[in-house]
């Protein structure tokens, strides 16, 4: 079992509609303790691709194995148990409006029905501890607080049942620069803390950098490159080229100021 | 992969409570209250000393479970290798404050009393805002009849007027027959089958035209325009049109109003016939009262002030409705819970106001229009 890969998507096709694919034949193997960065151009399936792993979707072709394990079993049970080992923030947050912030985190918490209310106040303020929030934040409700925060309690809310993988749509997205380092080195210490796995969509090369991540590059329908960014940025593709562009001469500038 | 594990050994003097195997969320969860359980079992023994070494995995559950059992913090006397520690440290980094949980008290209902009449002057507060608010665009629109939000009445007329009509003549019609049908078998005991123009005339046209139409678009029209603004102010629109310097009054609340109160006297006009026309088929049925006589008699036993007694009650329960509508509407917070909740309110209210507006206008018009 440990060996199985956390993610493995084999010939992976959507269609919407009549006709239009938006991905298609689209292989993709996430190993266990990863960070991976998944980026593309705007409308290129990003969201979708996150979709069919997180199992709100079921591919046109192709299957996703989660822990080894297929998505849709059929078995009601298999299906929540293995939902409820991975994390999910959404893009907008998709806090639960109507529920304060300690409610929402505390929310995947009551849905085992095992744990005691003690046990889980401590677990929430554990989990706000975490993603840097005060305890007296606890009580706001979703809509008075800011970006950076929601984002911060829909990952509390994702880390909320301890899960083996996290899948994160733009965590950055959205937040000033320094709200996203500050964001994105929360992340980096929580995978170095927990081991998680880490899947990230993200435009924002600087976020991307600093994760210093395996790099899945979805253009054309599919995984064009995977692989550490260093190996992603020598590849000559024009997607790569216009992406990355900035990001190499800047490297390259920093490089020409370290040299005296 | 070991299942949580507590076993006791107490060779030497002191006990020592030793864990093993995997403490997470996944591991312990099948067998979540024998070791809570057991844990509560340990803290009672006074000096227990603890042996963490065998543990294989530990996550925030299982270590908050120990730090509970701990009294919430490091027991004197613990093997604890330094990956584990951390764990222990983010839990006490985090502290252990959490909210203070208010509890009930005996005089409770009383403050829920004070609450729901404060909630009702809030709202009678904020409904004569919006009136006056009204009041003031109307005013504007005289002297700037150029922003008048035509396409936004007409819409409003379409959506909450014309798209109405089905539904309110359906259930007209069979009120109208069942109204008729009933009636008429009392009226002919007395042979008094002739009445049945006059009750159903003055019944249908007075009363219950404009209150069956008020109640209809309530929960049909009302309800929507709660729901479309509550929404509005949850996705931010309505601020997004207050910067764009557009009034929220004037192009969301005055065209909603203006063309409920234009659309109800003519949906009800139309609802009276609808009702009459079923109760002519079921008294022509019934007691053979032929649609000839009931249409010439109508007019001679129906005075025309009624037709205008309807029509204004139409006018303002469709203004009522739309106004109540809106401001609670506008009242949503940004939250689901509360869009729900003030549906539901806007609905309830417009019809209760409705019937207590119904009843001002039966004092208050109880010398016309009934010799
Ligand atoms: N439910 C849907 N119905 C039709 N087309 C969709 C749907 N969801 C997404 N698409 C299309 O699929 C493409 C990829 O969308 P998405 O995965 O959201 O892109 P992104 O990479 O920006 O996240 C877009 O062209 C979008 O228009
Ligand atoms: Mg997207």
């Amino acid at each position: 079992m440990a060996d199985s890969p956390i993610i493995e998507a084999r010939g992976l096709g959507t269609c919407f509609g009549q006709k239009k694919w938006v991905l298609r034949g689209l292989d993709l193997v996430v190993e266990r303790g990863e960070v991976v960065a998944l980026v593309g151009g705007s409308g290129s399936g990003k969201t979708t691709l996150l979709r069919h792993i997180n199992g709100l979707m079921r591919p046109s072709e192709g299957s996703v194995r989660l822990f080894g394990q297929p998505l849709f079993s059929g078995d009601r049970l298999a299906d929540r148990a293995l939902r409820r080992r991975f994390g999910m923030l959404f893009q907008q947050g998709a806090l639960f409006s109507a529920l304060t912030v300690f409610q929402n985190v505390a929310f995947p918490m009551r849905e085992l029905r095992l744990l005691d209310e003690d046990l889980i106040r401590d677990l929430v303020h554990l989990k706000l501890a975490q993603v840097e929030l005060k305890a007296s934040d606890a009580e706001l409700m979703p809509s008075e607080l800011s970006g950076g925060m929601i984002k911060r309690v829909g990952l509390a809310r994702a880390l909320a049942l301890e899960p083996e993988l996290l899948l994160l749509d733009e965590p950055t997205a959205g937040l000033d620069p320094d709200r996203s380092e500050a964001f994105v080195k929360l992340i980096k210490q929580l995978h170095a803390e927990l081991g998680l796995t880490v899947v990230l969509v993200t435009h924002d090369l600087d976020t991307l950098a600093a994760l210093a991540a395996h790099v899945a590059v979805l253009a054309e329908r599919r995984i064009l490159a995977y692989g550490p960014l260093d190996e992603i940025m020598q590849i000559d593709h024009p997607f790569i080229n216009g992406f990355f562009g900035a990001q190499r001469s800047r490297i390259a500038l920093e490089r020409g100021r370290a040299v005296p | 992969m070991q299942p949580p594990r507590l076993s006791l050994s107490d060779e030497a003097s002191a006990a020592r409570v030793i864990l093993s195997g995997t403490w997470t969320l996944a591991a312990i969860s099948p067998c979540y209250a024998r070791l809570s359980g057991e844990l509560a079992a340990q803290n009672r023994g006074v000096d227990v000393g603890w042996d963490l070494d065998a543990i294989e995995h530990l996550d925030s559950v299982g270590a908050s479970m120990l730090w509970r059992a701990w009294g919430g913090g490091f027991p004197a006397d613990v093997a604890l290798p330094d990956e584990l520690r951390v764990v222990f440290e983010r839990i006490r980094a985090a502290g252990q404050d959490g909210p203070v949980v208010r509890g009930r008290g005996w005089l409770d209902w009383l403050a829920g009393m004070g609450g729901l009449a404060e909630a009702f002057w809030r709202n009678l507060l904020g409904v004569l805002a919006l009136l006056g608010r009204l009041v003031l665009d109307a005013g504007h629109l005289l002297r700037h009849p150029g922003d008048t939000p035509w396409r936004e009445i007409s819409a409003n007329l379409y959506k909450a007027g014309a798209r109405a009509l089905p539904v309110t003549s359906l259930v007209a019609f069979l009120i109208g027959v069942v109204l008729s049908y009933l009636s008429a078998l009392q009226l002919n005991r007395f042979g008094a089958d002739v009445y049945i123009v006059n009750l159903l005339g003055i019944g249908i046209i007075r009363e219950l035209g404009p209150v069956l139409v008020a109640v209809l678009v309530a929960g049909r029209s009302g309800s929507a325009m709660t729901a479309q603004l509550g929404v509005m102010r949850v996705t931010e629109e309505i601020d997004a049109l207050a910067t764009m310097g557009v009034s929220r009054s004037l192009r969301l609340v005055f065209p909603k109003v203006l063309a409920l109160a234009i659309a109800m006297p003519l949906i009800t006009a139309w609802t009276s016939a609808m009702a009459l026309i079923g109760g002519m088929v079921a008294a022509q049925i019934q007691v053979d009262i032929s649609y000839g006589f009931f249409i010439e008699t109508l007019p001679k036993v129906v005075p025309v002030a009624n037709v205008w007694i309807g029509l204004a009650k139409g006018l303002v329960f469709g203004f009522l409705i739309a106004l109540l509508a809106c401001h609670f509407g506008l009242q949503v917070k940004p939250n689901t819970e509360s869009l729900s909740s003030n549906t539901t309110r806007s609905v309830v209210t417009a019809i209760t106001v409705v019937i207590l507006a119904d009843a001002v206008f039966a004092i208050a018009t109880r010398s016309i229009g009934i010799d």
